[in-house]
Formats: structure tokens, C-alpha cells, sequence
């Protein structure tokens, strides 16, 4: 088949040192994946086009890139699915990481994150003889994590990480959860406390927004955000409850639970705190901008109508918390 | 100059293995990859790792039984010894380090039959058991601060002295090229799949460290020996694991009969790789197949095991063939999968050239011999990695570092890259050339050989040669150019290829992954022994080396 592959090129080395966009006509079979057609202009059409790429079959996580706009592995989108109606495929590299030579980005703040989570297994006590003995099903779920393959996708398309470089990240959240889900990690009956304690700090946990963008790349079906859920549910139940994310969800939830709607006056309260005068009192402008635009809520929250139905929801939700 | 005790080549599961090993016995040790070290090819490892745990009434003697049958008894017998005797605890440090190996009922390791073997003692990650491996060694890199040079792809070595005395490298990213002074130096560079085209293996997977030791004067052994897998999805090549068979998959033909039954009525899709791949050969050249394929057929598994252990080869079969095995039969055939050949070492990983080790699949114990038994490459790179990592430790304690010019390393290094850049357009390309070995390779050193052909291959590799170089660069730059690298590393291929066909030539019988239409049977009396091949003034030179047998007598292979 006959497409045009559109890549994003950059060389810091040569003009105009910056990034342009270059197009690629090709002529390329029918099962070719994304990543064939680069190799293809590669090593047929113009040997300076700089990848990285190796298995070819989603495993090495070597090539993460952005395909008309959204991360993914080349190797593992097809050719024919990722062209548009007039044959063209935009190939860029990955987002919210320095670009190194054309699709080739710099993952060292990507490492450095993943060693900040201190990604190795902390056992609790002295190591059995044998194996450890646990349920295949907790095996079963980690593997769902450890399928992980660091390619960065995720990274690339994490709108925090876009406004805050600070954030840890959807692969090292991840990461840090497939330990603290590990009933062979922990330092305290079974909980992996102190990982939890460093989690609830500023740029970890509670700062995701839950925009649901690395479940979209994800090329593994780990689903990091809903690794990043289950870290706060975990935080909370292990006592880290004393921040404003952790505030934020249980005045959401009890919110809801009482009355069937945000009680949009008392959340900000309740996130920082009664007592904390100074957040407080930043609200302020944020108040009186409301209040002049006519957007303040009801300074008395009433219940919904049926709100007995969303109690007995909730209560149900609150009987099933997850086990470790 | 920077300079370590221990440099390990390679960062794939034995040279983070050897890494951590050497650390662990005091030793200054760096870890320098071409590529950042999850990357590395022991991720595609899928089927699982065999150790023979005594816990589950298994022996080790079974276990290096099952895999000196399966090598054809071309196998070193002590080295198989070693490796099946250290499994069981290597198994369960890995376990003990987070490797989330799949349970039973009881919540204890869990096993699946694999092939060759006669009894169930794979155990495994799904089938992404190597990935799983792979990314909790580098956990344990990490956890042990080892210096690791990333993306760094080394292009000499330094030989000094009589001895190997460190490396030049080139850092990708930037161009610049480093001297690295090392006492001992440990090759864990992996296979060299991409000789073959196609190849089940990773782009990168090109034989650098074995060409780079057999320049440096090392033995290389077994090099006829290269395993083709008898399930590589239809098209692109990738590998469909066999823990498909191990599961229960069959072989079908085009009337859906499962030939196997006509080559290995006992084992059926067990039998060892070199078996199977050469009754589908068979079947395909006798025209009973379709469109150069037989299929796999796991239908009859259900979905919801197939979702539960397969999930990743369904994913492939879907991605790259569009077809659901939980649906249809997918259309396979034989593969270059793996190189039971390499740097001849002995059990410590110690190769002839004093210092220098080598461990995994650039190296060649040999616990392979004529074939791999499924699932013993990881158990490989993880008991010789940690083997050579100790003894590597223990040498450089004896060893002082010898002083050479890192400029002028450097300085040579860099004329010779400079020459390759300034090579003038002539119309030919890298790609093209390496293109025509691959293709060159997989006609004449496949699943049946014979003289004629081979000697063709021989001939085209000279020409290939030839055309190598001068082969043109396209890329001048210095930022990440990896038009340079596939360059340098086509000549590193072009040498293992050549090693390779000439050990075919040589070995006159059919054992293993070899199997020579001119001469079809096993001849023990003649060629019960190994082919190594040193670099000479004008080319490989050839010599023959014994055999270890300890107790098991080499007898006739049926499955």
C-alpha cells in the first residue's frame, strides 16, 4: 500500500536546529506496522532519521512516540489503522521529555523518577527458605503492573507532567504500587508503610488528576491511573490522611454519601484544613470572583432528591474496599 | 581514565546478573549496554525458566538428563551438571528478589510442561517470564548502585601486554568515544539473531561481543549450532512461545492432522525444538502446508486460559497476523530463534584469554550442545552470569590494571570511524548488504544443509565482505547517528557469519539444530566432538575439542 509517513524531525547538530516536519512517501505492504515504515526510511530512504526501536514486538518499550498526536508503540500499531483518509501518518516524538535527535527523546528524568519510588522489593523479616507462600490471584495481579515494559508512553502524555516536571509520574506511581500491592513487601504487618508515607508527599499520589491519559497510551493495559487510585486507597487506609489530597477525597465521599451532591462551600474547607488559616484566607479572591460572577454555590447544600438510594450506594462501596 | 575491575559488556539477565555478583564479592564494577538495560533481548524470553525443585519429588539429574538428550549429547556434561544442580536456588533467589512467578492452588510456584522434558519444570511469568526477570534484576542494579554506562556501544577492545585491558565505546548520544580501563572484562552482549534474516531476534541482537572476542583471539565453539524455532508467526518472524504447546496447542497440517505423530509419537509437540522444527520443515517441503506455514492451533485451551497464560502471543497473533488464537489456528513456521553456540568458556566463565569471561547466549559452556531445551537459556544467563560475575570478582583482586593510552585508544578508534564516515556515495547500502547475508544465511544454514550450498553462503559472505567495505554512512553526525552503529555492527556480523558457515562445513554428520542432507545421520564414532574456530592470518581456523561425558553415554535420540 501507498501512504505518506510525516515525521517530526530535530537535529541539534545541523539547521535550522529546530524541530521541523519532513514527509515520507512510501510504498509498503499491507500487514506493516508503524515502526516498519520508519525502518524502512531508515535504511531505504534516508539514513539520518534517528529511532530507537529493537524487539519489534512490545516488549523492549524502545519505541515510544507520538502517532497522529497520541503515544503508543510503532511496533505495535498497525500501519493501515494509524493512516488518515488521505493515506498520512504523523509520526512525533514523545511528549514531556527533551528531545535528543528526531524521535529520539532523553528518558534520564524518567530513570531518575522510577529510582526515586526505590523500585526493588523490601521484604518484611528474614527470607523463607523456599519461595514465598502467597495466592496466585495477588501474583496474578502484580503481573498486571509488572507488565510494564518502561516504554514512557504514558510519561509522554500525562497532562501534569505538562504543567508540573515535579509530578512522579504515571510509570513511576505504577511502579511504586506493584510493591506496595506485593504481600511479600511491606515493614509493618503487611503494609509497606514508609513507601506509602513518601508516596503522600508533594508530587506523588494526589498529584494526578485522574484525566485518564496514560490509560489511553498505555500499550500494556496497565492502566497506571488506576494503580495511582488503589496507592490512595491504600494511603488512606494505612493512616496518610493528613494532606490535602487525602482530605479532598473524604470530604468528596462523605459529601456524596450524606447528601447525594458536592457540597462545593465546605470542600476547599475541608481539604486544608478548619484550622489552617493561611490556605484559608487564599480562597478568598477565588470567593469574591464567584460571587461577583453569580458562580457561588448555595451557602446552604440541600440533599437530593432519593438520597437514600445514593447513601445505600455508598454504604455498599464502603463494605468492599479492596484488600492487599 | 575511567577504570573498574569488572566491566561487564551487555546488560541484558546474565551481565546484570554478573554485575550484581561481582559487586557483591567487592569488586569496582561498571555494567556498559548499548542500549538502556529493560531493553535488552532477555525480555522476549516468554515460556518460563527450568529448575528441578527436590521439594516436588524432581531431581537434578533429570533435569541435565532431559537437557543432554536434548543437546544431541553434544553438551558439556559437567557444565550441565553445574547448571541443573544450581537451578533450584537460583529459582528461588529470584523469586526472593520480587519476581512474580505464577502460584498453584497452594499459593507455590507453579509449573507447565515445555519441551524436551519429561516431567513439568518451567515455572513462569505468563508468558512474559523473561521481561518479568529482566526488570527485577535491574531492580536489584539499582538497589546495588553499580555504575552503568548507558547507551554506550563498545567498539574495541583494548589489548595490551598479551592481556584485554579495557575497551573503547562510543556514548550514542553525544559521538564522543571513551577509553574504559578494565581489569577483567565479562562479554554478556547476547546472540546474534539478526546474522538471519528472518530472525525471531531484536534489532539489536547482532553478535558484537562474539566478534569482538574472536577478534581479540578467543575460541569460539558450536558455532553450527543455531536453533531455529519451530513456532515464528507467519510474515514478520516474531516468536510465538512454546509454552502454547506446553499448554496443550497443536501442530496442524492443511487437512488438520497433527503430523507430529509421524516424527514423535511419544513427546507429540514436546519433542525438542530442533525435532519439531524439522518434521514442520519436512511437512512444508512435501507441500503440506499452506503458504510456506503449518499452524498452532489453541483452540481447544478456551479462552479463559488463553487470556490467563497467553495473553501476549494472543496480542501478537492479533497485532501482526490478525488472528485471534482464541479463534483460529495462526499460521507459524520454523525460525532462527537462538545461538547454542559462542565464546568458549569453562564453568566460571572463563574464556582462553586470561581475563576475559564471557556468560548467556555469547557464550558457550557448552550446556546447549547440538540443541537448547526451551526454557534453560534463562537458567543459562542466570547461573553462569552469577558464575562469572563471582570468578571475574575474585581475578581482578589478583590483577593490577595495565596502563595504555587512552588517547591514543581513543585516537585509533576515531580514524577508523572517521574512514567508514568519509567513504564516498556509491549507491550501495548497510541495509542492502546485511540484507544479503541474512537472506544468504537462512537459505543455506537453516533447518537442512548440505556442502553446495554452504560453500555458496561462504562465497557470498567474501563478496558481502567485500561490499562492506566500502559501504557508504549516510549519517556524518555525532548526536545519536545509529546509521554508525548498524554499520559497525554489520561488520561484527559479517564475522559471526562466517564463523558460522565454516563450522557447518566442517561438522560432516547431522546432530542437533544441524542436520545435513548430505550427511543425514549422527556419526559419534567420527564427530562426537565440538568444532571451535579462532580468528587466523587469513581467515577462521578450524580445530576440533572433546566432549565432556561424565555418566550419561550418548545413545539414540527418540521422542
Amino acid at each position: 500500500m501507498d501512504l505518506t509517513v510525516r515525521v517530526k524531525r530535530f537535529n541539534p547538530e545541523a539547521e535550522p536546529r529546530q524541530p521541523y516536519w519532513q514527509d515520507f512517501p512510501i510504498s509498503i505492504d499491507e500487514n506493516a506496522t508503524v515502526l516498519d515504515t520508519l525502518i524502512h526510511i531508515r535504511e531505504m530512504v534516508d539514513g539520518t532519521l534517528s529511532l530507537r526501536c529493537s524487539c519489534r514486538s512490545a516488549i523492549c518499550g524502545s519505541c515510544a512516540m507520538r502517532i497522529n498526536g497520541h503515544a503508543g508503540l510503532a511496533c505495535k500499531t498497525k500501519a493501515s489503522d494509524a493512516m488518515d483518509k488521505d493515506g498520512m501518518i504523523k509520526v512525533e516524538p514523545a511528549g514531556n521529555m527533551p528531545v535528543v535527535k528526531d524521535l529520539v527523546v532523553n528518558l534520564d528524568l524518567f530513570w531518575r523518577k522510577i529510582v526515586q519510588v526505590e523500585p526493588f522489593l523490601k521484604p518484611q523479616g528474614p527470607e523463607p527458605e523456599a519461595e514465598y507462600v502467597v495466592p496466585n490471584e495477588a501474583m496474578m495481579h502484580l503481573s498486571g503492573v509488572t507488565a510494564c515494559i518502561m516504554c514512557g508512553a504514558c510519561v509522554s502524555d500525562c497532562t501534569v507532567l505538562e504543567v508540573d516536571p515535579n509530578f512522579l509520574g504515571p510509570a513511576a506511581l505504577a511502579k511504586a504500587y506493584r510493591f506496595t500491592a506485593d504481600p511479600r513487601d511491606g515493614d509493618g504487618e503487611g503494609v509497606s508503610r514508609e513507601r506509602l508515607r513518601k508516596l503522600s508527599d508533594y508530587g506523588g499520589m494526589w498529584d494526578c488528576t485522574r484525566c485518564g491519559e496514560c490509560v489511553q497510551a498505555c500499550p500494556k493495559g496497565v492502566a497506571p491511573m488506576d494503580r495511582i487510585m488503589a496507592l490512595r486507597e491504600q494511603a488512606i487506609k494505612a493512616g496518610f490522611d493528613n494532606n490535602n489530597g487525602a482530605r479532598h477525597t473524604e470530604a468528596f465521599t462523605e459529601s456524596v454519601g450524606h447528601s447525594g451532591s458536592l457540597n462545593e462551600l465546605q470542600l476547599p474547607v475541608k481539604t486544608v484544613g478548619i484550622t489552617n488559616i493561611p490556605a484559608l484566607l487564599g480562597f478568598l479572591p477565588v470567593g469574591l470572583r464567584a460571587l461577583t460572577h453569580g458562580k457561588l454555590p448555595p451557602l446552604v447544600h440541600k440533599n437530593i432528591a432519593n438520597v437514600e438510594f445514593v447513601r445505600k450506594l455508598h454504604h455498599k462501596l464502603e463494605e468492599h474496599q479492596p484488600e492487599k | 581514565m575511567l577504570e573498574h575491575d569488572v566491566l561487564i559488556i551487555g546488560a541484558g539477565l546474565a551481565g546484570m546478573r554478573a554485575a550484581i555478583a561481582a559487586k557483591a564479592n567487592g569488586a569496582n564494577t561498571a555494567i556498559i549496554s548499548k542500549v538502556h538495560p529493560v531493553r535488552s533481548h532477555s525480555n522476549a524470553a516468554q515460556g518460563g525458566i527450568n529448575a528441578a525443585l527436590t521439594d516436588r519429588g524432581d531431581n537434578w539429574e533429570d533435569h541435565a538428563y532431559d537437557t543432554i538428550k536434548g543437546s544431541d549429547f553434544l553438551g558439556d556434561q559437567d557444565a550441565i551438571e553445574v547448571m541443573c544442580r544450581a537451578a533450584g536456588r537460583s529459582l528461588i533467589d529470584m523469586e526472593h528478589m520480587g519476581v512474580t512467578f505464577n502460584r498453584d492452588e497452594e499459593g507455590h510456584l507453579g509449573t507447565r510442561a515445555f519441551g524436551g522434558q519429561r516431567r513439568a519444570r518451567t515455572f513462569f511469568v505468563g508468558d512474559f517470564t523473561g521481561q518479568a526477570l529482566l526488570h527485577v534484576m535491574f531492580e536489584q542494579l539499582i538497589k546495588s548502585g553499580i555504575q552503568s554506562y548507558e547507551e554506550w556501544f563498545v567498539t574495541s577492545l583494548v589489548q595490551e601486554e598479551g592481556r584485554v585491558c579495557g575497551v573503547v565505546a562510543l556514548e550514542i548520544r553525544t559521538g564522543q568515544l571513551h577509553a574504559i580501563r578494565a581489569k577483567t572484562v565479562i562479554f554478556c552482549t547476547g546472540g546474534l539473531g539478526r546474522v538471519f534474516e528472518p530472525s525471531t531476534n531484536a534489532l539489536i541482537v547482532t553478535g558484537d561481543g562474539m566478534a569482538l572476542a574472536y577478534h581479540a583471539g578467543a575460541r569460539l565453539m558450536d558455532m553450527e549450532m543455531v536453533q531455529y524455532h519451530p513456532t515464528t508467526l507467519a510474515g514478520s518472524g516474531v516468536l510465538i512461545s512454546e509454552a502454547a504447546r506446553g499448554e496443550g496447542a497443536y501442530l496442524l497440517d492443511k487437512n488438520g492432522e497433527r503430523f507430529m505423530k509421524k516424527y514423535a509419537p511419544n513427546m507429540m509437540e514436546l519433542a525438542s525444538r530442533d525435532v519439531v522444527s524439522r518434521s514442520e520443515q519436512t511437512e512444508i517441503n512435501a507441500g503440506n502446508g499452506v503458504n510456506g506455514c503449518v499452524y498452532l492451533d489453541c483452540r481447544h485451551l478456551g479462552e479463559k486460559l488463553i487470556k490467563e497464560k497467553l495473553s501476549q502471543i494472543r496480542e501478537i497473533g492479533i497485532d501482526l497476523a490478525g488472528a485471534d488464537m482464541v479463534k483460529e489456528p495462526i499460521p507459524i513456521r520454523p525460525g532462527m530463534h537462538y545461538m547454542m553456540g559462542g565464546i568458549k568458556t569453562d564453568v566460571n566463565g572463563l574464556t582462553n584469554l586470561p581475563g576475559v569471561y564471557a556468560a548467556g547466549e555469547c557464550a558457550c559452556v557448552s550446556v546447549h550442545g547440538g540443541n537448547r531445551l526451551g526454557a534453560n537459556s534463562l537458567l543459562d544467563t542466570i547461573v553462569f552470569g552469577e558464575r562469572s560475575g563471582s570468578h571475574a570478582a575474585a581475578a581482578a583482586g589478583e590483577l593490577k590494571f595495565v596502563d595504555f593510552s587512552a588517547a591514543a585508544a581513543v585516537q585509533r578508534e576515531e580514524q577508523r570511524i572517521q574512514a567508514m564516515l568519509n567513504r564516498p556515495q556509491n549507491g550501495d547500502r548497510v541495509a542492502s548488504v546485511r540484507l544479503g547475508m541474512g537472506e544468504s544465511m537462512n537459505r543455506n544454514l537453516a533447518v537442512f544443509r548440505q556442502k553446495t550450498g554452504m560453500e555458496e553462503t561462504v562465497q557470498e559472505l567474501q563478496e558481502l565482505k567485500a561490499r562492506f567495505a566500502k559501504v557508504p554512512v549516510e549519517n556524518k553526525g555525532k548526536v545519536f547517528n545509529t546509521d554508525l552503529v548498524f554499520a559497525l555492527e554489520l561488520g561484527f556480523m559479517l564475522d559471526c557469519a562466517e564463523t558460522i558457515a565454516v563450522s557447518a562445513l566442517e561438522r560432516k554428520d547431522s546432530r542437533g539444530a544441524q542436520f545435513r542432507t548430505d550427511y543425514p545421520k549422527r556419526d559419534d564414532e567420527n564427530w562426537l566432538k565440538h568444532i571451535a574456530v579462532t580468528k587466523g592470518e587469513v581467515g577462521p581456523e578450524i580445530s576440533h575439542l572433546p566432549v565432556t561425558i561424565t555418566k550419561w553415554t550418548p545413545e539414540e535420540r527418540k521422542y
